[in-house]
C-alpha cells in the first residue's frame, strides 16, 4: 500500500498496514483521508498536462511566471483562510482586510510621509487589529464566524473607502520598499517576484508550525472536536483567538504582496478575493468541517485555480466558462471530501 | 463505613457539602464524597441525581457554589479542567474525548506536549515527536494495554474500544493520583466494555484510585470496592458490593429504601 502514497513521510508505512483494505475503493478513500493533499496534486498534474498539450505557450517560462504571480496574492490569502477553516470557521473578510491594510500602508507613506517600514508596520497593525476584532467576536461573544466576518467584511470595506476617499495610490509614488514585492529575479528562465517567494516562505513556516508545535496540534484538535480538545485541557478559545490574529498578520503580508503585484494600492482591487481564497482551500482538500487539511493542499488548490484560469484563457475559452469550471471544481472537491468523511465516521 | 474508612486511612480525594445550582435548577444540594487510596469507587444514581455535576466539580469542569474539595488533605480550588489535571486528577469521558485526526501518541500527550531539547524546543517550541512516541509505547505497555500496537495510527482509524483505551491510557499515564471514568463503556460494545473493565482493575492493581460513574449495575458490582449512591443532589449512601445486592442499590437510588448513610 505504501507504494501508492506519494507523500514524503515514510513513517506511516506500518500504520498503512493497520488500515482495512477490504476493497480498492475503500483503500483509495483511506489514502485520501490520510493525505488530503493527494487529490489536488493529481488534479494539478492532470491540468498542467492537458493545458500544456492544448497550447504550447502554456509551459513557456514567461507564462509559468505569470501564473505564479497571479497565484501569489490569492495563495497568501488562502493560507490565512486555511487556518480559519481548519478550526471549522470561515473568513469572508480576508479580501477586505488585505485592501484596508494595503491602503494604510500606501497612504501612511505617500500622503503622511512616514518611513516605509513604519507604513508596513501600520499595515501589520491593521491586519492584527482586524484579526483581534474577528477573533474577539467569535471567541467572546460566541458568534458564528460566517456572520462575524460577513459583518466585518462590510465594516472594513466601508472603512477602506472612507479612509482612502476611493483614490488609488500609484506605485511610482511609493518608496521602493513598498513595491519590492513586485520586483523580479530569474531562476532557470522563469521570472519570480519577491512576493511569490514571500508567499512560499509563509507556507513553509506555517507548515512547520502546524506539524511541529503543540499549538499546531491544538489547532487540529480544536477544529476536529472542540469539546474533546477542551476536555484534554486545551484552551480552545485561546487557540481560536490566536488563529484569527495569525491570519490577520498573514493578510497584512498579502497586502504588501498585492501592492507589488498591481504596482498600486487601490480600494477596488482584491475585495472579491475572499471567495477565491475559500475556493483554493476547499479544492486543496481542507475540510470545511474543520480539523483536516494541510497548507500544501491549499497551495495546490491556489495553483489549480490559477492554472485553470490561465490555461483556459490561453485555449481561447471565454472568461465566463473559466468561472464555470472553477465552480464545478469546488462542488467536486466538496463532494470528494464528504465521500472521504462518510467512510470514516 | 466508619470501620472501613479507619482501615483505609485518610481519603485521597474528599468533597464536603458541595452545592451547585444552575439558575433555578439545583444540581448538587450538599453532596459529599470520599475516595480512598487504592480503591475503585463507583458512583451511581438516577438521571438528574447530580452524578455528572458532582464529577464535574471534582474534575474542574464546573466550579461548585459552596462546599470544599480536598486532595490529599489539602484544600483545592479547580477553576478549569487544567487545574484538576495539574493536581493529578485525570478524567475519561463517555464521549471518547480524543482528537480523531491526531495519532495515538499525539493524543496521549495532547495538551502537555514534550518539546525538543535546546533552543529548538524553548525558542521555536518544536515538539519532540520521537520522544513522545517512545514514551507513549512505554506507558501503554506499563498499563498492559495490548490493543494498541502502533502509536502512529490516527485515532479515527481505531475501534471504539481502542479509542477508549487511548483515553484511559492518557488519564492513567504520567503518574496521575486519581482517575475518573465517566460512563467509560456507554458508547462501547460488550467485548470492548470488558477490555475497559480489565483496564480499570489494572489501574487499581497499580495502586491508582479510580472513580467510576456508570449506569451498568453488573459492571459496577463486578469492579467496584465501594458504591456511592447519589440521589436528589446528595449522597444517599455508600454501600459495599459485599454486603448489598443490586436490588438494595436500586432501592436506595430510587428512594424506596434508606441507605446506611455515612
Amino acid at each position: 500500500m505504501s507504494q501508492q502514497t506519494n507523500a514524503p513521510a515514510s513513517e506511516h508505512d506500518l500504520a498503512e498496514e493497520f488500515l482495512d483494505r477490504s476493497t480498492p475503493l475503500s483503500a483509495i478513500r483511506n489514502l485520501l483521508h490520510r493525505y488530503p493533499a493527494v487529490s489536488p496534486a493529481i488534479v494539478l498534474i492532470a491540468a498542467v498536462a492537458v493545458f500544456g498539450g492544448l497550447n504550447d505557450r502554456f509551459l513557456e517560462p514567461s507564462n509559468l511566471s505569470l501564473v505564479s504571480q497571479q497565484v501569489a496574492v490569492v495563495g497568501t490569502l488562502a493560507l490565512a483562510q486555511t487556518l480559519i477553516i481548519l478550526t471549522a470557521g470561515i473568513d469572508l473578510s480576508v479580501g477586505a482586510v488585505m485592501v484596508l491594510s494595503s491602503m494604510v500602508i500606501a497612504q501612511a507613506t505617500v500622503q503622511n510621509g512616514l518611513p516605509a517600514p513604519v507604513g508596513i508596520g501600520l499595515g501589520l497593525a491593521v491586519g492584527l487589529g482586524a484579526g483581534a476584532f474577528n477573533g474577539f467576536l467569535v471567541t467572546r461573544l460566541k458568534l458564528p464566524p460566517f456572520i462575524v466576518t460577513l459583518g466585518s467584511l462590510n465594516i472594513f470595506l466601508a472603512l477602506t473607502l472612507l479612509y482612502s476617499g476611493g483614490a488609488t495610490v500609484r506605485g511610482g509614488d511609493m518608496p521602493g520598499l513598498l513595491t519590492l514585492t513586485g520586483e523580479t529575479f530569474t531562476i532557470g528562465g522563469v521570472n519570480f517576484t519577491v512576493g511569490v517567494v514571500m508567499m512560499l516562505v509563509l507556507y513553509i513556516a506555517l507548515a512547520m508550525i502546524l506539524q511541529g508545535t503543540a499549538w499546531g496540534r491544538h489547532v487540529y484538535a480544536a477544529g476536529d472536536d472542540p469539546e474533546a480538545a477542551r476536555l484534554a485541557g486545551i484552551s480552545v478559545q485561546r487557540v481560536l483567538a490566536s488563529i484569527y490574529l495569525t491570519a490577520g498578520a498573514i493578510l497584512a503580508v498579502a497586502a504588501w504582496i498585492q501592492i507589488g503585484r498591481s504596482n498600486a494600492a487601490s480600494p477596488n482591487i482584491g475585495i472579491d478575493l475572499n471567495l477565491d481564497s475559500i475556493t483554493a482551500v476547499v479544492i486543496g482538500g481542507t475540510s470545511l468541517f474543520g480539523g483536516r487539511g494541510t497548507v500544501w493542499g491549499t497551495l495546490l488548490g491556489a495553483l489549480i485555480v490559477g492554472v485553470f484560469r490561465n490555461g483556459l484563457s490561453l485555449a481561447g475559452v471565454d472568461v465566463l466558462w473559466q468561472t464555470f469550471a472553477v465552480g464545478v471544481l469546488i462542488i467536486v472537491a466538496v463532494s470528494v471530501d464528504q465521500w472521504i468523511r462518510k467512510g470514516r465516521k | 463505613m466508619s470501620t472501613d474508612s479507619a482501615s483505609r486511612g485518610e481519603p485521597i480525594l474528599q468533597a464536603s457539602s458541595l452545592v451547585k445550582t444552575f439558575g433555578r435548577v439545583v444540581g448538587l444540594d450538599g453532596a459529599s464524597l470520599e475516595l480512598y487510596p487504592g480503591e475503585v469507587l463507583a458512583v451511581i444514581g438516577d438521571n438528574g441525581a447530580g452524578k455528572s455535576t458532582l464529577i464535574k466539580c471534582l474534575t474542574g469542569a464546573e466550579v461548585p457554589d459552596e462546599g470544599e474539595i480536598r486532595l490529599e488533605g489539602r484544600r483545592v480550588h479547580f477553576k478549569r479542567p487544567q487545574d484538576a489535571r495539574a493536581h493529578g486528577i485525570e478524567t475519561v469521558y463517555q464521549t471518547l474525548a480524543v482528537a480523531p485526526a491526531l495519532d495515538v501518541a499525539a493524543n496521549l500527550f495532547l495538551g502537555r506536549e514534550l518539546r525538543k531539547p535546546g533552543p529548538l524546543g524553548t525558542v521555536l517550541r518544536a515538539v519532540d515527536k520521537k520522544r513522545m512516541r517512545r514514551q507513549a509505547r512505554e506507558e501503554l505497555s506499563n498499563l498492559g494495554i495490548k490493543t494498541l500496537q502502533d502509536v502512529t495510527v490516527p485515532v479515527e482509524n481505531l475501534s471504539g474500544g481502542q479509542r477508549q483505551a487511548v483515553a484511559v491510557a492518557r488519564a492513567a499515564a504520567f503518574g496521575s493520583k486519581v482517575v475518573v471514568l465517566d460512563e467509560p463503556t456507554a458508547a462501547l460494545g460488550v467485548r470492548e466494555s470488558r477490555q475497559v473493565l480489565e483496564m480499570i482493575a489494572g489501574l487499581r492493581d497499580r495502586g491508582v484510585p479510580v472513580i467510576l460513574i456508570s449506569h451498568d449495575m453488573p459492571q459496577v458490582f463486578e469492579v467496584a470496592d465501594r458504591i456511592h449512591v447519589q440521589r436528589l443532589g446528595r449522597r444517599a449512601a455508600t454501600i459495599s458490593p459485599r454486603t448489598h445486592s443490586m436490588t438494595d442499590a436500586v432501592a436506595i437510588m430510587t428512594g424506596a429504601a434508606q441507605g446506611s448513610a455515612s
